[in-house]
This record gives structure tokens, C-alpha cells and sequence, in this order.
């Protein structure tokens, strides 16, 4: 396989903040691979060290084996990032035409409008359309140049339950042309329904680089939730993963739910409001960023 | 790696059409410049210029020519630094700067759209006013004197076309218009494009022989045969020099920028 995109123990320091402290990475082509972690992980850095935005303290990026601010790069790269505007007082269509010509075998606008489901706003001013238009629309922008690799920074931030949605089903319809798509994320269940791949980055830091299932079998199985009055202490030699204290809830993951309760009632914790389920992926999240001993 | 060289970059002609076309529009859809650079000269010149017309100011100078070679340089100068400096403020405050760097769209043609839109509305600028004076004001002058006029005015505008630039990296989105007022307007009067220099009070008369638009004025009104304070090498030369010096601040503004947002 062919090394799309890759950070080589990537850096970056914004005066004293450290917000990447040494992230290698290789994407391949084909790949569909989210990069999941809570804000200020160090998502957005990431990406825009891998498109050349911003340079590395040390370590390096390479697009395609060469330097991403490359244009020979960038020609191969559709790009949404956050926040980005566009020209108010262009229509559509005369923007993604624009952005077609930034590339050397772009798609037909019409087929990228479609995909970005604004056929009925093609002919209307960007001014004109509502927040989660200009989201489609910088969507349409990202791939009417029809790129191998496809980078998406936080695509579905802002949006709707059924926004979202359907904003998925788009970025999947795009992947299954065999395209490489690379997303952040905090949405959970956006890495779950799309990638093949999860890279959890906290702290400036990979903490796990995994398919959906395994991350979710890195954690705990089980998720044991009540109301007690404790402290950390009292948790001490229980067989679970992790655990957080919040007011008297209580939260841990656990292979093995029926020995913690069995310790926990030996020790004469009350509990109330017990609840046992499955961790999904979101669980597996948490236990993987929770930190533990004192923050 | 084959692939990178067999897919390549997309081709530098049709880009460069596309993004002026997108410059050129960009601008048009905006009343308050498309309507204000070409309209307000001919209402200063309907106000002003018409009236006292066939009055000479100089010796075979009419004031109606005179006063139309002010509002050619007045009128240009406004483009060009109408057009760099709220389009790159706007941009900035909306992030745009951001998406267009990850796009393989080189800087150059970026900069070189830019540059072709805010000639062309600098040239239909001159192209409506030319035709005002000439009707409404009663300009007769050679053909040559036309030409004249309007290259030196095009040619002699490229200084503010950098000062444009500076004034959108140095300002924000909201604040570009008014910095760019606060300083053109006061300058414009000051360096006598709309009334005779000697109507000012004493101390901005011993500015203006240095300023910028004191320079280009006179290019104007030499090409219309009045009477200048230094030749028309000099007024080229001053204006070459405070051309270095406002690309010199562009680019020093430019560069913090890049360093702020891009390292």
C-alpha cells in the first residue's frame, strides 16, 4: 500500500503549550481513518501540520512522500476545515467552478453540488445560505477537485442530530469510491459509522491507534454505574480499568462487574441507583482519556 | 513515486480566468464599491468640475480638464486601494486566507488576479469619466492628451496598490474602510485634488509637496499641459520610492501575519 499522508514524531509547541508531544502516523491510501479525541487534544494541530498549514516544532509531515505545502500535494488533498470562510457575494456554483480549476481532473460541479445536496442552491448567493448549507458547501468544495485524500477537520461540528446524519451518509458515499478520508472528531458514533480506523489522540499524544472493535475491547466490556458516598481509596485492588468519582456518582469499567460488586458490598459501601451495561464506544472514550491520580 | 508526476498540477491559464472572473465579481456584487468608485468621481465632477468649466486656471488650461485629470488620479488611487485593502481585510476576517492555502492555488495567481480585477475597475473607471468630461464638461484636448492621461494615471497607481495591501493586512475586517477614509480622503484634499492647495491652511501646505498623492497629481496635471512644482521625472521618481516603501510595509505585515497564523 502506498503511504498517503504521515507524521514523523510530530511537535508542536505554541509558545509554552505544548500541544502535540511527538505523533507518528501513517495513513494509507484507501483508508478511512478518524482521529478522535477531546477538544484541545490536538486534533486540529495534527491536521494542519499534515497539509503544511503550520510547521512542525520538530519531527515532520509528508504528503505523499513530499512535502504537503507542495502544490503537486495539495493537487492530490480536498480540504474542510473549520470555521473557513468563503466569498459572500459569489454563488455556488461560480465557487466550486473556482475551486474545480484549482485541480488537475476535478469531478463535474454538478456531480459535486449533488453530493453536497445543494442542487437546489447552485444558483444562490453563498450569503444566502443557511449554516448548515455552508457546511455542504464547503463540503462540495473539498471534493469537486476529485481528491485521493480527503481531510475533514471536525465536519459535522455545529450541526443537528439528523444534520450529521446525513452529513455521515455523504462523507461515506465519497469513501466508498476508494477514496482515503481523514476526519477529527469528537463525535463517537461519527469514527463508529465511518472508519475502519480510530486513532485516539489526547494530550498531544497517541493513546490508541485501532479499528472501532478494538478499541472498544481495549477497554473494560462492562460499565458499572451507582450512587455512593466515596473516595478513590475505597476503590483500591477492585479489578477495573478505570473509574471516576463525580459528586456520589460513580463510574468504572470492569471485565469482571460481579467481583467488584461482590468486594464493594464486602467493604460495606452502600449503593444505590445501580446500573450495569455494556461500554460502547463512547465509554471506551472516556476510559481511554479519563486520567487518573491527581490532574 | 510515478503517481505524483503522472496526476500533476491543473493548468495556470484557465485558473488565472477563473479566479479574476471571481475577483472581478466579488467586487461588482458590492454596491458600496462598485457603485461609490465609479460613481463618485462623476458627482465630484458634476459639482465641482462642471460648473466653472471653461474658466482658465492656467494659460490654455481649462479648469474643466484640469479638474478632470484630479478626479482620474483620485478616482484610480480609490480603486486600487479600495479594492486590495477591503477584500484582504475581509478575507482575513473570514478565514478564507486559511482555506486558500490548503488549496493547490498558487499565490502568484492569486496575487495577479487581484491585481488585473483592480486594473480593469481602475479602467472603467477612467472609461465612464473620460466620456462625462468630454460631454457634460465640454473637455476638448487631443487624443494624445487622453492617452497620455490614462496610462500615467494606470502606471502611477501601482504604489497604492501595495499601500492597498498594507492597510488590509495592518487593519481588521470591520475597521479597513474607515483606516482607508481616515487616510485617502484627508490626503486627497490635502494634496489638492479637489480645490487649489493654496485654499489650505498654512501647515498642511508645507506637508503637502511630500506626500504620495502630490506625485501622481502632478503626473495627471502634466499631462494636460498645467504647470508642476517639479518634473515629471521627479513626480516618478518620489512616486517609485514611496512605492518600495509601502511594499516594504506590505510585506513586513504580511509576514507577521504568516508567522501568527502559519508556523
Amino acid at each position: 500500500m502506498t503511504v498517503a499522508a504521515q507524521l514523523v514524531d510530530a511537535t508542536k509547541k505554541y509558545g509554552n503549550v505544548e500541544a502535540l508531544k511527538g505523533v507518528s502516523l501513517n495513513i494509507e491510501l484507501g483508508e478511512v481513518v478518524a482521529i478522535l479525541g477531546p477538544n484541545g487534544a490536538g486534533k486540529t494541530t495534527s491536521i494542519s501540520i499534515l497539509l503544511g498549514l503550520r510547521k512542525p516544532t520538530s519531527g515532520k509531515a509528508l504528503l505523499f512522500g513530499i512535502s504537503p505545502t507542495d502544490l503537486k500535494a495539495r493537487s492530490r488533498v480536498g480540504v474542510m476545515l473549520q470555521e473557513s470562510g468563503v466569498p459572500a457575494m459569489l454563488k455556488v456554483r461560480e465557487i466550486v467552478d473556482l475551486f474545480r480549476s484549482y485541480y488537475p481532473k476535478p469531478m463535474v460541479a454538478d456531480r459535486a453540488i449533488a453530493m453536497a445536496g445543494l442542487e437546489e442552491k447552485a444558483n444562490s448567493l453563498v450569503k444566502e445560505l443557511s449554516g448548515g448549507q455552508r457546511q455542504r458547501l464547503y463540503f462540495a468544495l473539498a471534493v469537486c477537485g476529485d481528491p485521493e485524500v480527503l481531510f475533514l477537520d471536525e465536519p459535522t461540528v455545529g450541526m443537528d442530530v439528523e444534520g450529521r446524519r446525513s452529513f455521515i451518509e455523504r462523507i461515506a458515499e465519497f469513501a466508498k469510491l476508494g477514496r482515503t478520508v481523514v476526519l477529527t472528531t469528537h463525535y463517537l458514533e461519527e469514527a463508529d459509522q465511518l472508519a475502519e480506523r480510530v486513532i485516539v489522540i489526547d494530550r498531544g499524544l497517541v493513546i490508541a491507534d485501532a479499528s472501532p472493535k478494538e478499541i472498544k475491547s481495549k477497554v473494560a466490556g462492562k460499565r458499572v454505574r451507582f450512587s455512593a458516598t466515596l473516595t478513590e481509596k475505597d476503590l483500591d485492588g477492585l479489578p477495573i480499568t478505570t473509574s471516576t468519582i463525580t459528586d456520589h456518582t460513580v463510574q468504572m469499567f470492569t471485565n469482571q462487574p460481579e467481583a467488584v460488586l461482590r468486594e464493594l458490598f464486602k467493604r460495606g459501601i452502600e449503593i444505590t441507583e445501580l446500573e450495569v451495561t455494556g461500554a460502547d464506544l463512547e465509554d471506551a472514550f472516556i476510559a481511554l482519556t479519563t486520567h487518573k491520580g491527581p490532574a | 513515486m510515478a503517481a505524483v508526476a503522472a496526476v500533476g498540477r491543473a493548468p495556470i491559464g484557465p485558473m488565472l480566468v477563473r479566479q479574476t472572473w471571481a475577483e472581478f465579481l466579488k467586487l461588482w456584487r458590492v454596491p458600496a464599491f462598485s457603485a461609490t468608485s465609479i460613481g463618485l468621481p462623476l458627482i465630484f465632477y458634476a459639482f465641482i468640475g462642471i460648473g466653472q468649466s471653461s474658466q482658465e486656471i492656467f494659460p490654455h488650461v481649462r479648469f474643466g480638464t484640469y479638474f478632470l485629470a484630479s478626479m482620474a488620479v483620485y478616482s484610480v488611487a480609490n480603486v486600487m486601494i479600495f479594492s486590495f485593502g477591503i477584500s484582504v481585510a475581509t478575507e482575513r476576517g473570514m478565514k478564507m486566507d486559511l482555506l486558500m492555502r490548503a488549496t493547490p492555488l498558487p499565490p502568484l495567481v492569486y496575487l495577479l488576479s487581484r491585481c488585473i480585477t483592480a486594473i480593469f475597475f481602475a479602467a472603467v473607471t477612467l472609461a465612464v469619466l473620460f466620456p462625462f468630461a468630454y460631454f457634460a464638461g465640454g473637455v476638448r484636448v487631443d487624443p494624445s492628451v487622453w492617452a497620455t492621461l490614462a496610462s500615467r494615471v494606470l502606471l502611477g497607481s501601482i504604489p497604492f496598490i501595495a499601500l492597498g495591501f498594507a492597510i488590509g493586512y495592518l487593519s481588521g475586517p470591520n475597521s479597513a474602510v474607515a483606516v482607508i477614509n481616515l487616510i485617502y480622503l484627508p490626503t486627497a484634499f490635502a494634496s489638492g485634488l479637489f480645490f487649489p492647495k493654496q485654499l489650505l491652511p498654512e501647515f498642511i501646505q508645507h506637508i503637502s509637496p511630500y506626500l504620495p498623492l502630490h506625485f501622481y497629481g502632478q503626473l495627471g496635471w502634466d499631462a494636460i499641459g498645467a504647470p508642476t512644482n517639479e518634473s515629471v521625472a521627479t513626480d516618478w521618481l518620489y512616486l517609485a520610492g514611496y512605492g518600495v516603501l509601502f511594499f516594504a510595509i506590505a510585506l513586513w505585515a504580511y509576514r507577521r501575519e504568516e508567522s501568527r497564523k502559519f508556523s
